[in-house]
């Protein structure tokens, strides 16, 4: 059953599973989500005073810094589907350096929040931030650890052409991850 | 037992053969996982059995007695608790689940054997996490609703992540199912000749990997509450108590759904076995599990009636409440269809299926009582919704459980069961049961609230009849276990086949070999041709 095409990338198990999973992932912060939509209709001027106090120049960093990920991400999944290694490494190197800007970034914010006086006890909307912000950057830690493995895993030349499933399982994880942003940061920090 | 199984058969060794703690802990084979699950479950099932005699014998009187009133908030909200997280929840599906899906289908285990073992050691990190609460424990009823919960100093936060576990463990096996259902079955094995124990589990699983993350946010936003000062459920801080309810409850729904829908499917199995007819209705049963599964999304809300949500909003979920009960009904009548002229034989799986039609008819009746706006308004939060839930939780998935134990305990144990025994139990479990429930459906009816420790007089005497029912029932499960412990040393050697079934699992030894299959089967035909030549599945 495990027959597979290196054309058609990843058995059907692994792609299902991962499909699956991501589902998962989605009604997971779908509840969030709901929980925005609820607060925001309920108190708009609260979500519009307080959404000013974030920095949009370091959203929109982090915006790009994890489009970019996905965009390494992307490159060195399709680099080993034609067996090409060293550029599979590299990719996965720019993907953890990116992630890790990214995160190196929310830190700053974070700090500079808390430095203002705002913590998730604040209002609401920083309640929203806070849980927001944090699970996604949760999740982009647990990628970020899968990555480090990959490039393990890479650089002792496990991958080829014609088996690359954890690399590509792990990178249709990396973009929800950088999908799930896509929607946070017009949510937090745009919408006035 | 190993030894002469591989001499008297000359194959290979049974599942069962390896001993020691790291053949178990460590094992990738799904029956392993499943036996272990199995026994995991079941020791909630003894002890939040223990904790419902207690409330019963508590309730025995109506004045303050045995137990302090917090004593009893206490024991009501873990019996409920255990019950429905630690048991209810991954009985079938973890346990008879993870045994019976691979030999079902014609494979030799599941998608990601390996992901099964992880699955069952976060269950277990998560029972863990759960009885370290117990320090503290907790008093807010099973459904955790806030403020009360956000605010008491019991370990609710413990219990939330416990239970988060909980739910990340049967999200994992729900996905784990879905993939080997899809990519695993034998050769020739097309959709309509799966066996309708896997459309239920199918229906099951998608329930599980769709549902159980909201739940898993909603624990994840209350131990924020707690832990962090947020007021997303506290209207002191402008949060809203009733979208935790939703929350909960878009989880909690769908939820019984995945108690029942496998329960459904063991029914399935055993009815056409013991009546000797091929199943009626296949392509109906098992599209109606997936109506089931789907339908269950969208009731949530009726759950909440009286809480305060928007009169529009009750009246579609009441309308969506009744629509559940269509493809319920159906499943019955092709049930009852499949009994009528058959040549039944009353063996004792096909007597808990009985009892499973017969009890979950009066569950699923009296749960439109509840569904319809006016009526719930009189009976919410009586000993009717408390009595409603037990026929439909322990009368339908409890019973429909115990049917399959009965039916899968030889291939499980290699061993028969003492049907005299057998028979007895189900006498005193099915006596019980309704002696115990019925008369709370009265109480219900007359006012009597549920979650109080004491009660009026006039209440008395059906709970006195209620109370001696519990203790009939208990009997009866205490026999039913006996009977399972004293067999798996002195029943007798099970045949491959005892109840000449048609499906996969009857083809290999009792206990299968670890690999299942020496071969894997081609399939050409459904697995219920029976009393006939010939049947194709079409």
């Amino acid at each position: 059953m495990t027959t597979h095409d290196p054309h058609k990338g990843a058995p059907v198990e692994a792609r299902l599973g991962i499909w699956a999973f991501l589902a998962t992932e989605l009604l997971l912060f779908g509840g969030l989500f709901t929980a925005y939509l609820v607060f925001r209709l309920e108190y708009p001027e609260l979500f519009h005073r307080e959404h000013l106090r974030l920095s949009r120049v370091l959203g929109t960093l982090n915006t790009v810094l994890l489009l970019t990920s996905s965009l390494t991400m992307a490159t060195g999944i399709a680099a080993i589907r034609h067996g090409r290694q060293r550029t599979l490494q590299i990719a996965l190197a720019l993907t953890l350096a990116l992630a890790a800007g990214f995160l190196g970034i929310k830190y700053v914010e974070w700090s500079e929040d808390f430095s203002h006086g705002l913590f998730p006890s604040s209002n609401l909307f920083f309640g929203l931030y806070f849980v927001m912000t944090g699970l996604h950057g949760l999740h982009v830690i647990l990628g970020m650890t899968v990555m480090v493995w990959l490039l393990w895993r890479a650089r002792r030349g496990d991958f080829s052409a014609e088996y690359n499933t954890p690399v590509e399982v792990t990178g249709l994880y990396w973009h929800f991850v950088d999908l799930v942003w896509i929607y946070l940061f017009p949510l937090l920090y745009l919408i006035g | 037992m190993s030894d002469e199984a591989t001499a008297a058969t000359g194959h290979e060794p049974d599942y069962l053969a390896q001993k020691g703690f790291r053949s178990w802990a460590c094992t990738h084979d799904h029956k392993r996982i499943g036996v272990m699950y199995l026994i995991a479950t079941h020791s909630f099932f003894l002890i939040g059995g223990i904790l419902a005699m207690l409330l019963r014998l508590k309730l025995l009187t109506p004045g303050p007695a045995l137990m302090s009133d917090h004593a009893y908030n206490v024991l009501f909200t873990l019996h409920g608790a255990m019950m429905i997280f630690l048991f209810i929840i991954p009985a079938i599906p973890s346990s008879l689940g993870n045994f019976f899906i691979p030999l079902l289908i014609g494979a030799r285990d599941v998608a990601f054997p390996r992901l099964n073992l992880y699955s069952f050691w976060i269950f277990v990190v998560g029972i863990v996490i759960t009885v370290a609460s117990l320090l503290q424990p907790i008093d807010t009823g099973w459904t955790f609703y806030t403020p009360y919960s956000a605010q008491t100093a019991s370990a609710v936060t413990a219990l939330s992540c416990g239970m988060f576990l909980v739910g990340m463990s049967s999200i994992l096996t729900g996905l784990n199912f879905i993939v080997t259902i899809h990519t695993m079955r034998a050769p020739g094995m097309t959709w309509y000749r799966m066996p309708l124990f896997i459309w239920g589990m199918y229906g099951t699983s998608v329930i599980q990997v769709l549902a159980t993350p909201v739940i898993g946010i909603t624990f994840v936003l209350l131990v924020a509450e707690r832990l962090l000062g947020i007021g997303f459920f506290d209207p002191a801080k402008g949060g809203d108590p009733l979208l935790f309810q939703h929350f909960f409850w878009f989880y909690s729904h769908p939820v019984v759904y995945v108690m029942i829908l496998p329960a459904m499917g063991i029914i399935s199995e055993v009815i056409p076995v013991f009546a000797r007819k091929p199943i009626f209705g296949y392509k109906a049963i098992a599209y109606s599990a997936l109506a089931i599964g789907f339908i269950g999304f969208l009731v949530w809300g009726h759950h909440m009636f009286v809480s305060g949500m928007s009169t529009v909003a009750s009246v579609i979920f009441s309308f969506l409440t009744f629509f559940v009960a269509v493809p319920t009904g159906i499943k019955i009548f092709n049930w009852i269809a499949t009994l009528y002229r058959g040549s039944i034989s009353l063996d004792s799986p096909m007597l808990y299926a009985l009892a499973f039609i017969f009890l979950f008819i009066i569950g699923g009746l009296t749960g439109l009582f509840l569904g319809s706006l006016a009526t719930d308004v009189h009976v919410t939060d009586t000993y009717f919704l408390v009595a409603h839930f037990h026929y439909t939780m322990m009368g339908g998935t409890i019973m429909g459980l115990f049917a399959g134990l009965h039916y899968w305990f030889p291939k499980i144990t290699g061993r028969m069961l003492n049907e005299k025994w057998a028979k007895q139990a189900w006498l005193f479990i099915v006596v019980g049961f309704n002696v115990t429930f019925f008369p709370m459906f009265i109480l219900g009816m007359q006012g009597m609230p549920r979650r109080f420790s004491q009660y009026p007089e006039k209440y008395q005497p059906l709970n006195i009849l209620a109370t001696v029912g519990s203790w009939i029932l208990f009997a009866g499960i205490f026999i039913m276990f006996l009977n399972f412990v004293r067999s798996l040393r002195h029943g007798a050697r099970a045949p491959d086949n005892p109840w000449q079934g048609l499906t996969l699992e009857w083809t290999v030894p009792s206990p299968p070999t670890v690999e299942n299959f020496e071969t894997i089967p081609t399939i050409t035909d459904w697995p219920y041709g029976y009393g006939k030549k010939k049947r194709q599945a079409k």
